[in-house]
């Protein structure tokens, strides 16, 4: 079996079909429960409170990059392989990762200003995550502007291949410019830099409940996208009758 | 109940605002996916 059979419409939907139950429950018990116990984690003895953003901050940031990472792998096997499953998952998957840019930069801002005195700053990687953000509105832009859906797959990945540039910028902005207010790696596995395991733990599940989220909505909105494209060839067929 | 003392409505519109962009993301999700269904079904039974 060939992981290529799946860029079938029927084989994915067929699939995704039977694996979505189980993915959407899992979902909804993982983020619900990494939510809920970040949120009943005593405070921190220096960040107070405030450190229970963390168990948003970080899931969403994490899956804003990697969600364009994913987008670049569907992207490229469109551009190479002329797969339209692999076009529509990555159309698919631009507003979720827009939503956990926003929710970064959002919990990030909310957080920042008790804790550095300020909304933002043009840190390095606080500047970078607004301009993946900027990307994403203008991948999904493109899609809508663009009528003939191949010339839109064709474009939308050739500007996905550009962003990739500020989603690895966002995740390294802090080592590549060792400046700015914006600290390192929340989960440090360096001695004597390890988050507690009274936060790490609830982080982890809060991690795989947003990563889980993500597939969950990311399998029912190729669907939708097979299905509008299944609408649209059979109105264009009997337009052409 | 957890404490969240003087930074009680820091997390909380931190946690108000996530809620409300996941909560749209899914609604939004789930009722163009039915949309979608719906029209290509009655399509279909059209023949």
């Amino acid at each position: 079996m060939s992981i290529w059979e799946y860029a079938n419409p029927v084989k994915f939907m067929r699939t995704s079909g039977a694996v979505l139950p189980w993915v959407v429950a899992a979902a909804a018990l993982a983020t619900v429960g990494g939510l809920v116990w970040g949120f009943l984690t005593p405070e921190d003895y220096k960040q107070g409170s405030t450190v229970k953003i963390v168990f948003l901050h970080v899931p969403a940031a994490l899956m804003a990059i990697n969600i364009w990472l994913m987008m670049l792998v569907a992207s490229l096997i469109w551009l190479v392989r002329r797969h339209h499953v692999s076009a529509l998952a990555a159309k698919a998957a631009a507003p979720v990762g827009a939503v956990m840019t926003l929710i970064a930069l959002i919990t990030g801002a909310i957080w920042g200003q008790p804790m550095w005195g300020t909304w933002w700053e043009w840190d390095p990687r606080l500047t970078s995550f607004l301009i993946l953000f900027l990307f994403y509105l203008g991948y999904m832009a493109l899609w809508e502007a663009v009528e003939n859906p191949d010339s839109a797959a064709d474009l939308t990945g050739v500007l996905c291949l550009v962003g990739s540039v500020f989603a690895i910028l966002s995740r390294y902005a802090v080592n590549f410019w060792n400046q700015g207010l914006h600290q390192g790696a929340s989960l440090s596995v360096a001695p004597g830099e390890r988050m507690s395991a009274i936060y790490r733990y609830p982080l982890y599940l809060s991690m795989l409940g947003f990563f889980l989220l993500f597939l969950a909505l990311l399998l029912i909105r190729t669907r939708t996208e097979i299905r509008r494209r299944r609408l649209a060839a059979l109105l264009a067929r009997e337009n052409r009758a | 109940m957890t404490e969240l003392g003087k930074y009680a409505g820091t997390v909380l519109a931190a946690y108000g605002a996530s809620l409300v962009l996941l909560a749209g993301i899914v609604v939004q999700t789930v009722l163009a996916n039915s949309r979608a269904r719906r029209a290509l079904q009655e399509h279909e039974r059209r023949g």
